[in-house]
């Protein structure tokens, strides 16, 4: 008896060792990731970074030559990336929060499932669709690259992270909150807007925080549709740059191949803060 | 042909009003059915006079909270339910009126305590007028807020918490803070769906004194699944088998002297 309990504790440990061993495993990857960027970026972060654009194939091969570091920034990608995102979230935030809402509110009837299922389809188009289909609808009838082409493939890719949370967190608002509206004599509208909405609202921030950094590092859909330059652009009309098509630029550079470390410390950075600011939203606005 | 004597029995034995009550509520064969085939009460007729508490009684699934959503026309949430007959609020038919009137006219009070999460205590006591978009000043407001939590006895204990949200509360507070919620827009009826049944005895003793004290100004309809809480703060118990409104009669009638068998099986415990 006692022996088949022993064994019992064993195993239990052995399991419980083995889950710890593999789940700390899952970790090593991005320490891994972070480390080598830091190992070979630290040289080149500076103020500059975040007010000059980006140097040109010349500049950036006297400065190698000389030793020092390379002139330049990363501006006209992060300006570009900042209102590509923006216009992005004011394309697909009300749109996805609208559908999720419906979503929530007709569980049931066909059309949802039908809305239901296209929009896990639609998180399964690869970026680069997208940004041909993109191409396609808003580059060639504008006849030239853009932000606002840029935008809308990343809005693309942004609704059905949108719509899904916004439904998730909608279902998750208790009904009897819904009927103390409706029992006050609040219409439907109202209770919407002004009780189930607040309350999904930690939910649903979260969600849109999420989808924003999702698309934040795209550079697929961004090579077709937003193009890149190499000056700072704030016309919607024009090519733009972003952060993560400078990356694939200074890639493609030999002279400009240190700053790819820099730079994608940079944007994995944006992305680990907004993340983590997004988790402790969710947990503080969390409904009780 | 026994039916319709019973039936007759029942009229004849509705309680009468008392004082200068006046007949505020009437239920005219009400039938609410789930589905074509389901119906969860068959024809109810009973009239309730203001200031004056009736209990509605009966085992799980006799319909009481049932009737008592058709009241405030609750059941619209779910297309499939149909309400039938007539319930008369002050002499007008609530199934012809706008739902959101009737709403405002019968307030509601549910089983587990709701104040909303996202306003503070001060908000939840006027959210009935805030989603109505009804304008008050500052000091209309004022004076609502701490009339109304004085009424429910809850002033005191958050009158320095007026910015905390609702869920900051006990399970009894929130209660008394749910019914505050519903007094605030002076309601002619309220109604509640067991609303203690999700708190402790203590919590449950001072929403029993509550209940006692608004009959004063209110007309209340509680169901209950305890009988004892219905003997202690009605004055009149329906109570209800299988969709059916068995015995409608005063409370104190009701408990020494029951007219039907089945009313008398159910208080001494036999089923339910």
């Amino acid at each position: 008896m006692s022996s088949t309990l022993q064994y019992r504790r064993a195993k239990d440990k052995v399991f419980l060792c083995v889950v710890c061993i593999l789940s700390s495993l899952t970790m090593i990857p991005l320490f891994l990731i972070l480390w080598e960027l830091l190992k070979k970026g630290y040289k080149q972060i500076n103020l500059s970074l975040f007010t000059e654009v980006a140097p040109s194939s010349m500049d950036a091969m006297l400065a190698r030559i000389s030793n020092e570091p390379i002139p330049g920034g990363i501006l006209n990608g992060l300006s570009g990336t900042i209102l590509m995102l923006a216009m992005a979230i004011v394309m697909s935030i009300p749109v996805g929060i609208l559908s999720g809402i419906y979503l929530a509110e007709h569980k049931d009837s066909k059309f949802s499932s039908v809305v239901r299922s296209l929009t896990d389809l639609l998180q399964g188009v690869p970026s680069i669709v997208v940004g041909v289909v993109v191409y396609a609808w808003v580059v060639r009838p504008m006849h030239s690259y853009s932000a606002f082409a840029g935008s809308v493939s990343l809005a693309i890719m942004m609704l059905p992270m949108i719509i899904r949370s916004t439904e998730e967190s909608m279902k998750m608002v208790p009904g009897t909150l819904k009927e103390a509206g409706l029992a006050l004599g609040a219409s439907y509208s109202t209770i919407i807007l002004r009780i189930l909405l607040p309350a999904a609202f930690g939910g649903l921030f979260t969600g849109s925080l999420l989808a924003i950094c999702r698309v934040m590092g795209e550079t697929a859909p961004l090579l077709l549709t937003a193009l890149g330059a190499s000056a700072v652009n704030l016309n919607v009309t024009e090519p733009t740059s972003a952060i993560p098509l400078l990356i694939w630029e200074f890639y493609n550079d030999p002279n400009l191949a240190n700053l790819v470390w820099t730079t994608s410390l940079l944007l994995l950075v944006f992305v680990l803060v907004i993340n983590i600011i997004a988790k402790n939203i969710a947990k503080k606005w969390k409904i009780q | 042909m026994e039916n319709t004597i019973n039936t007759q029995v029942r009229a004849n034995s509705e309680p009468q009003p008392s004082g200068n009550s006046e007949l505020l509520l009437q239920l005219k064969d009400v039938s609410v059915s789930y589905s074509p085939e389901k119906k969860a009460v068959l024809n109810v007729s009973a009239d309730i006079y203001s200031n004056t508490v009736t209990a509605i009684m009966g085992p799980s699934g006799c319909g009481k909270s049932t009737l008592l959503r058709a009241i405030n026309r609750m059941h619209e949430l779910y297309p499939n339910i149909k309400t039938e007959g007539e319930i008369l609020l002050k002499g007008e038919n609530v199934l012809d009126m706008n739902p959101m009137k009737v709403r405002r006219m019968a307030g509601m009070v549910f089983q587990r305590p709701n104040p909303f999460p996202t306003m503070s205590i001060y908000d939840n006591v006027l959210a009935g007028y805030s989603l109505n978009n009804i304008k008050l000043n500052k000091q209309e407001k004022d004076e609502i807020v701490e009339t109304t939590l004085r009424g429910v006895a809850l002033w005191d204990e958050v009158k320095d918490s007026m910015t905390k949200k609702g869920s900051f509360l006990s399970g009894g507070q929130q209660q008394r803070l749910c019914i505050a919620r519903a007094l605030a827009l002076k309601p002619e009826l309220l109604l509640m769906d067991e609303p203690t049944s999700a708190l402790d005895p203590i919590s449950t003793n001072r929403i029993e004194e509550l209940i006692l004290d608004l009959k004063q100004q209110y007309t209340i309809v509680i169901v209950t699944h305890n009988m004892s809480q219905a003997a202690r703060i009605s004055d009149n118990s329906m109570f209800m088998y299988l969709g059916e409104l068995v015995e409608y009669d005063s409370t104190k009638k009701m408990f020494t002297k029951p007219k039907e068998k089945r009313t008398e099986d159910y208080l001494t415990g036999a089923f339910g």
